[in-house]
Order: C-alpha cells, then structure tokens, then sequence
C-alpha cells in the first residue's frame, strides 16, 4: 500500500491535503486497490454543500458502486472533471485523482496522519 | 392431466429416499399446518394436450378478426416479412434467459447490439438502450432520466397517445415530479402555452410527432423553446414514420421515445410490444434499462458484454434511477429482422404509402361529408368529423368486415392507413359509408 | 460478423407492391435528410445470420439451466401454438367489446386461475415484468395510504436479502427503503422486524420461500407485525413455484403480490423478455388497480375501478404472454399444479444432498425450490472463486447457477433445478459440480482459465465501461 507523506487520512479511506483553506480530497492508494478497476465516477457540481460523514461522490466498477464521503464540511469550489474520461487515474495514480477542493471549510472530522492510517488499516485486515 | 415432469411417481419416491424422505409430505414437513391449503385447489382438471388446444382454439375463435383495420391509436397493422416469426421461433434464443453469461450468449447479445445501432441510426440519435416494455413506459422513464435535483417538472402535449399521458402520469405519481400538462389547440401542442409555462425548474418536454389525431407539430421551434429555457426534450414518435419524416435529431430532441411494434410485430390484443429509447451522447448513462457495449475477449477476439451495469438497480439498488431489469429482447429481435428485411428502401417505402394511403382516404371521405379535421400537415392518421354518428358509421363497416377508425366522440373518427391497405379497401370504406 | 458489414449496396429483398393511390411526400422541411444505413442483404443471407446467432445462444432447450430465483423450467411447445393463433395474435386492442369476447375471457379465466393459486381476489395483467409489477403493487399500497388520508407512511421495509428491484422499485414510488439484516438462519429478524415497524411504514416487501431457499416458518407472525403497525404486506412471487397447492401467499397476510408468468408459468424468457408480472390484490386494494377488469358472466366486459392509479402501460399487458400461461394452467390443472411445485423442491433437495458433502451448503437445511452455496471456503484453499466455478460448467454445456446473489452470501452459487429436469440430467450435473470441485483443489489455473470451449473465452468487461462502444459507427 502507497501513502504519501504530507497528506491527512480519514478511516473511510479518503486522502485529505489541506493549502490555504482549500481541502483537496481523493481516494487512498488502499480504497482503490479493493475497489477494483473502476469504470465510472459520479461528481458533484461546483457550489454544492458538502458534510462531514456524508457520501458526495461515487464510484463504480465492473459490478459494484461505492460511496465516497467527504471528510470535511464545505462548499465545493473545484471539481475534477478530467476523472469522468478517464476513472482509470484513480486506479493508476489515486494521490493525484483528486475528485474536488472544498472551501469555506465549517467542520472536519479527526484525520490520520500516514503512520496512524496504515495502523488503522492494518488492524482493520486482522 | 398433461405434465412436464420427468420423473415418474417410483423415480420420485426413490429420490425422496436416497435424501431420507418418505413422502412428499415430509420433505414439505417444515411448513407450519396453519398456512398450509387444506383441501387442494379449488380450479379445473388438467387437460391433455387435444383438449387443451380444442379449448383454446374456441376461445380465439370468439374474437373476430378483422380483414381489414383502419384504426390504429397506439396498434398499427403493418406488413410483416414471414422471416421475422421464423428468426424469433429459433430455440436457443426464444429460451434463453437475459444474457448474464456473456460467453453462451453471444448470439443474443450481438442482436441487441445490431439492434441499439438500428434505433440510433433510424431516431439519428447517438445511444440506444436494449428497449423498455412499451412505448409508453419509454416515454415515462424518458421523462424520469430527465428529473435534474434543481429540475424536477416536466410538461406533456395533451396530443400524445391518451395512454402515454396516463403512464405517465402514474409514474409522476410515483417518483413525485410535478407534471404540467399542455393544452391542445387546434389539434397541435399549444406553443404559447408552452412559452408562458417552461421556467427554470423545468426539466423536460414531451411531445409527440406525428401526435394522436396524426398532426405533424411544429418540432424545430418547440425543440428551440425548450433549450432556451434548459430543459431536456423529448420527442415520442412512430418508427414507420421515420422512414420519411425528419428524426428527432434533425428537431434537436435530446431524448427520442416510441413503441416499436409498427416494425414487425402483431397487434396482438395490446401486447407484447417494445419501447424504444435513444438519447444524445452526454445523456447515455441517464438511459434506463439494459445496453450492450463491444469488447474483446482474452485472446483479442471481438464480443459483446451487459455493459454500464453500475447503473441498475441491481448494483445499486435503492439508489437506482429506475427498476427496469428485463428488456423486451425478443421484440427488439423481431424488430431487428424487420429492419434488416426491409432495408432502407422498404421502409420509406412503408412510410412513403402509409401517408399516401391516408391522404387519398382522408380525400375521399372529405367528398361525402366526413369533413377532415386536420388543419396541419398528418401522416398516417387523420380526423373525420360527421353528421353520421361515428357508431352508426362504425357499424355499417362492422358488418361488411371493415374495422373503421376509432371513435374520439359521438361524430369524431380517428383513421389510420397503412401499406397493408389496399385502394380497392378504402373505396369499399367510402362506398359503405356513402350509403350510411 | 454484424449484419452491417455483410451488407452490399443494392442487395436485399422485395416485400412491398407499387402503391396503388397517388404518392403524397411530406414538405421538404419536414423531410428525413440523415441517410438511413440499415442493412442490405439477400432472405438467404439475412436468415443464415440469424441461425448464426442462434447458435451462438443458449437456452433451457439446448441444456440445464439451473439459474437461481429464475425458474428456467421447460418451455412448453404448445404454447407457441396457442399464442400464434390469428384469433389472438391479429385482434386490435382498441376493437369493440363484442369482437374481442375470446380475449377477454383469457384474462378472466387465467385471473381466476391465479387468484386460486395464490389466494388473492383480482388480478391485473398490466405489468409487463416482475420489476413493474412491484412497482405497481407499491403504488396500491401507496394509493391505500392516502386514500384514507395517512400520509405519514414514507418508508417500506426490505430485507437485506432481497432481490435489487425490490428497493428500486419502492424508491420509484416515492418512498424511503428500510433495510433489515437478515437472521443467522437467512430468515427474518422478528426483533429487528418490530424494531422498526412503526406509524411511518407504508409496507414490506418479502419472498417466501426468501431468496435463500428456505420457506419462513414464523411468517404469520412477520405479517402480523407489519399488519398491527397499520402497514400492508407485499409479495414478490418470484419463488411461488416452491409452493403452489402448498400454501398461499393470501393465507400467509399478504394483500398484494406480483407474480412472473415467464418464471412460474412456463412461458419462455425471450432473451430477456417479453415477460409479464401480473399484480394480484386482496379486496381492499381492488378498488385501486391500474387498467380494467374483466366482469360478466354470459357477456364479459372491461370495467375500470373506481379510484384506479390509472394506467401503468399502453393496453393491456404482454397479453400473449398470458394466453401461454393460460395453456400451461389448463394443461396442468389442480393435480399438475402442486405436484410441478413439489418436484421442484424435490429436485432441489436432491442435488443439495448430493453435493453437500463437498460443497457448503449456506443453510443446511430443508431447502424449498433452490438452495445457495457459498465457495468463500473452496476459495481460500484454492483461489477458485464462485465466477470459476461457474466458468467451468459452461465448457460442460451447463448454465452456471445465478452467481454473487443473495448479497449476504460470501461467494454465492444460487442453484434451481426444476421440475422439468430428469433423475439423469441432475445426477450428471452432480457429477459436473463434484468433477470441478476436484479440479479447483488439483489445477486450479485451468479453471481460472474457463470456458474454452465457448464462442469467445472471458470478456474484458472493464474496457467495455470504460470506453463504452454501444453501437457500430458506419463509415
């Protein structure tokens, strides 16, 4: 499994990277790997609201759709359109597949540093 | 009692014993007495197979089956080529089950790839789904494929075919998308209606081309007042009549709907028949239902594969757009094979005599007093308006045989011809009526 | 080889006569100007292409066909007879009552048929498939609701086990899925069912026999549940043919219910379809049914209800479909009928018990018409996963078992044999399974490799998501 250091974790298996006041969220290296080969994904627009916890984009494979949910609470302010044409970036390259950049951030749930996330995942393969 | 079953009584009570049963009624044991039935069913005897055709045989011969039919509303008598019932008899695809196993189902799959191209080329449209089951179901699930978060009305011509506008209006009772419906004026869609009505919040329009009483609408500029307002539109229309008039395409719709069974299937009672469903390309995975994409297998050999399958409803379940899980696939076959047989010729051939027929009919009913109600351009279909009640009218053709139009009122008539109808038969139709 | 690019200009086959009346065009404004490309072949060609295809197909005809919770049963030929007579197949929808007797008779006989079977008291055949008769079915439920002013309902209950349509389905009538974990036993959980039931459910959507094969014993008392909570009780009779002349669905407190006639009722699956997914209602549901119903005695006529949800398709219904179905029924009759539904639950235990010792059973127990394997051990030992499996009995001229389905499974095989399926035809497909058992423990690789004698071997499914090619492009 891939990390990148300077990024945060969350334990629903978002990568986070905080500048400025601008979150960039992505899929981690792990997610990507056990979702499959994927095929599809399903963005939201520029200017929606989105909440800790709460899915705001998904993915699909082959045979399975996944939700994926957003660490913080904000307004979208970028969305990554390159991804609708090619969803195998994710699969290739998941630090640099960011799916949008949030703004006007209210609220972020407790994130993982690179060290504390691959604890987290490898406890939760035992 | 005629039976499918294999296994005689002694075969099956070995088997029950081999699996540590005694009876039938122990390997049923389990069921709790209180749901079972207690003294059988209560319905006939079976019957051996001569009895059951006999039987069968009498009940189609209590309906009458017209010679000739100048009544369409929805059920169009076309020519059906005798290879159609000879491809769609074929064993291995007539049962077969939805091609899940792409490896043993390559023939049906193929078919309904050559089918989604045909509807694309036929609409001028750029993605086809592998069908719905029926024209009207298209048209609600073309108007459900539409519903946008910030959009969720949709506006209907009142001169589409009355069951389309009642499906659809069923299923807005179910998904909660308000449905403005657009008055008629003068047997067409009423634009300035339209113009007055369409706002931000609406997601979608649905006409109808030819529509119910046969008129051409004025399409290219309703297709201009819906994009104007952002809106998605979407044009319900006959097949046959494609093989002359202009696409959908060709009117800017972004969503074209119809009933396929003009191409190749019987009238049949009502059923079964086909929906077809084809959209622009950036609309493609809003499509509903089932499609068919080409791949290659492992050794690079070309195939073709249930695609985009993230979709349906059997992925994602609750979050799904809509339940469609079967497609009409032996229908869309046959209509398939009507294509293919009557190449593009044939078909603007069929259309090209659908409207001349209907043209030399309407012509003379106008001369003894069945005034033509159409003030626009129609194709296959035309209104009659009379002093002779349509029942009397109806009823004098009854008799010798005819199936006249269909009746919209106590005067009001809706014809259809077809390539099926000969000149001698639409003047016995004038001949009669002139004596009614 | 599409039958585009067997196409030849000029080729193709004369089916039309001159026109007899003066040729009206439409105006050139509305004129097709998009060059029409369908395909220009000789009869000759265009039906070899054809049995190409068909060769290329595989259907219950051609072999077994033991495809889970979708009743692949005998297709009888008389029902293509019956169905291709001009009587039915040449009678306008929209003809005058006296003309169509004959048609309307069909659909009062097969609803009184069905009505027995099941234990409901009207039926509509408007629902062209299983899916759309749910969706039709919710919408009664939802009709009842309002039209006693209770508009609280918003939810309806599912089961974790149930088929994908179910919970589209009731999303399409415009209400909120519950999903409730099933038990350890792959039945119903009565706590977490009465954990949930409440003034806010519309209703529950259950199979039974569920989609596990096993028949729930505790389903008075699920229904009851679902009754005192002011819901009503849905049926999916996508496994009625487990227990037909057994029990009831109307006996068990279900007020509505959708069957398949392209499952239960013998009439073939088309490739996908036509099929017909009649609804059936208890009397206090009548009154919202969608289309007509049929009434009289000597004289038979359409009525429509009184405060129908209007019309869920164009007509009728696949009404071809039903005329099939009404040969079956009459074929079969009150003996045929239980005892087609006890030799499907026959069969199926018998290829359970036969094959138990090798495979885990996901239940073993008493099984009803079909039973759920789950190769999640074999596939740790071995890496042969259920899809290998299923790949395997393809190059053994079988149709593999619905896959992955139930979802609570881990590596499910949902096998149902039924009872149009010999004593011979089981025992070599229990020699297939076993045989394939062994070679996942022994070569594994060759089964990864599966089916080799197929048309094409496994296809890139990814690539064809990815970059979608949904139709042919013509130069």
């Amino acid at each position: 499994m891939e990390l990148r250091e300077g990024l945060l974790y969350s334990k629903s298996h978002e990568w986070v990277k905080e500048e400025d006041g601008v979150a960039i969220i992505g899929l981690t290296d792990f997610a990507q790997s056990e979702l499959g080969d994927l095929v599809f994904v399903n963005l939201p627009e520029e200017g929606d609201e989105v909440t800790v916890g709460e899915a705001f984009a998904d993915v699909e494979s082959v045979k399975a759709v996944s939700d994926v949910y957003s660490p913080v609470s904000g307004t979208v302010s970028e969305v990554n359109e390159e991804l609708l044409d090619a969803p195998e970036s994710i699969n290739e390259a998941p630090y640099d597949a960011w799916f949008v950049k949030v703004t006007d951030i209210t609220d972020k749930e407790e994130l993982l540093t690179a060290e504390e996330y691959q604890a987290f995942v490898e406890s939760e393969q035992e | 009692m005629g039976s499918y079953i294999p296994n005689t009584e002694n075969e099956q009570s070995q088997m029950l014993s081999e699996i540590g049963f005694q009876s039938m009624e122990e390997l049923f044991g389990h069921i709790p007495d209180e749901v079972k039935v207690k003294d059988g069913l209560n319905i006939p005897e079976g019957m051996s197979e001569l009895e059951v055709r006999k039987s069968m045989q009498k009940i189609a011969g209590k309906n009458r089956v017209f010679e000739t039919i100048f009544r369409g509303a929805g059920a169009y008598r076309h020519f059906i080529p005798s290879i159609v019932k000879s491809v769609i008899s074929k064993e291995n695809l007539l049962t077969a089950y939805t091609p899940y196993q792409a490896e043993i189902s390559q023939g049906i799959l193929q078919s309904i790839f050559e089918y989604q191209t045909m509807i694309c080329d036929l609409t001028g449209m750029d993605t086809s789904n592998a069908s719905v089951y029926d024209g009207a179901t298209a048209a609600a699930e073309g108007i459900a494929m539409c519903k946008e978060r910030k959009r969720k009305k949709a506006m209907i011509s009142a001169t589409v075919l009355p069951y389309v506008l009642e499906t659809v209006k069923t299923y807005c009772f179910g998904n909660g998308m308000e449905l403005v419906v657009i008055p008629e004026k003068d047997g067409v869609t009423d634009v300035e209606f339209l113009k007055e009505n369409i706002d931000k919040e609406t997601a979608c329009v649905y006409i109808q081309h030819p529509n119910y009483y046969g008129n051409l609408e004025d399409a290219e500029n309703i297709g201009n007042i819906v994009h104007e307002a952002g809106a998605k539109y979407i044009m319900g229309v006959n097949p046959i009549s494609l093989g002359v008039l202009k696409t959908p395409r060709e009117y800017g719709a972004d969503v074209a709907v119809g009933d396929g069974q003009p191409l190749g299937l019987s009238i049949a009672f009502g059923g079964p028949y086909l929906g077809f469903m084809a959209c622009v390309e950036g609309m493609t995975r809003k499509l509903p239902g089932r499609i068919v994409g080409q791949t290659v297998d492992h050794n690079g050999k070309t195939g073709y594969v249930l695609t985009l399958q993230a979709r349906e409803q059997h992925i994602r379940r609750e979050k799904a757009s809509s339940n469609v899980c079967s497609n009409q696939a032996l229908c869309a076959l046959a209509v398939s094979v009507y294509m293919a047989a009557m190449g593009n010729e044939g078909l603007a051939n069929a259309a090209i005599q659908s409207t001349s027929k209907a043209h030399y009919l309407a012509a003379e009913l106008e001369k003894i007093g069945f005034a033509v109600e159409n003030k626009t351009d129609f194709f296959h279909e035309f209104v009659t308006k009379s002093e002779t009640p349509a029942e009397t009218a109806l009823k004098a053709l009854e008799e010798q045989g005819i199936l006249g139009g269909y009746p919209l009122d106590d005067h009001r008539i809706l014809w259809c011809c077809t390539e099926v109808n000969s000149k001698e038969e639409m003047d016995a139709v004038v001949r009669i009526l002139k004596e009614v | 080889m599409l039958v585009f690019e067997k196409s030849r200009p000029g080729r193709g086959c004369s089916m039309l006569p001159a026109c007899d009346v003066e040729i009206v065009l439409p105006k050139e404004k509305d004129k097709r100007e998009l060059a029409l490309h369908m395909p220009e072949l000789s009869e000759n060609e265009l039906s070899r292409h054809y049995t190409e295809l068909a060769k290329k197909s595989h259907g219950v005809n051609d072999g077994f066909y033991p495809l889970g919770s979708c009743t692949m049963k005998y297709n009888p030929k008389i029902n293509e007879d019956m169905a291709a007579l001009p009587g039915f197949t040449e009678v306008h929808p929209l003809q005058p009552a006296h003309t169509v007797q004959g048609c309307m008779e069909v659909m009062k006989e097969t609803e009184e048929y069905l009505c027995e079977i099941t234990g409901m008291d009207h039926m509509t055949f408007q629902p062209a498939a299983g899916a759309h008769g749910e969706f039709t079915g919710l919408l009664l439920i939802k009709a009842y609701h309002e039209s006693r002013g209770d508009k609280k309902r918003t939810k309806i209950i599912v089961p974790d086990s149930a088929h994908g349509t179910n919970p589209a389905s009731a999303v399409m009538a415009g209400y909120s899925v519950v999903s409730i974990p099933s038990g350890e036993d792959g039945c119903v959980d009565l706590e977490k069912l009465r954990a949930v039931a409440g003034d806010d459910i519309a209703g529950l959507m259950l199979t039974n026999p569920n989609t596990v094969g096993l028949f729930d014993k505790n389903i008075l008392e699920i229904t009851n549940i679902v009754h005192g909570c002011g819901g009503l009780c849905y049926y999916d009779g996508a496994n009625l043919n487990a227990v037909m002349g057994t029990v009831r669905p109307g006996d068990m407190g279900f007020d509505v219910i959708h069957l398949n006639l392209h499952k239960t009722f013998s009439t073939p699956h088309g490739g996908g379809g036509p099929g017909s997914g009649p609804v059936g209602c208890k009397e206090c549901l009548t009154e919202f049914l969608p289309s007509v119903l049929v009434e009289g005695e000597e004289t038979l006529s359409f009525v429509k209800s009184e405060h129908s949800i209007g019309e869920m398709k164009s007509f009728y219904g696949n009404f071809l479909v039903v005329v099939r179905a009404l040969t079956y029924l009459k074929t079969l009759g009150r003996e045929g009928i239980p005892k087609a539904s006890q030799n499907a639950v026959l069969n199926a235990n018998y290829m359970m018990n036969k094959l138990k010792d090798l495979y885990t059973m996901a239940y073993d127990e008493v099984c009803m018409h079909e039973f759920v394997m789950s190769l999640s051990d074999l596939k740790k030992k071995t890496g042969v996963s259920a899809m290998d499996i299923a790949k395997g009995l393809l190059d053994n001229g079988i149709h593999p078992p619905t896959m992955y389905f139930p979802l609570i499974v881990d590596e499910a095989l949902m096998v149902e044999p039924t009872e149009t399926e010999s004593r011979e035809t089981l025992d070599e497909a229990i020699q297939v399974f076993r045989n394939l058992y062994e070679m996942a423990e022994k070569e594994a690789e060759s089964l990864h490799a599966a089916p080799v004698t197929t048309p094409v071997t496994r296809l890139d499914e990814v690539g064809a998501a990815r970059h979608p090619v949904l139709r042919y492009q013509f130069s």
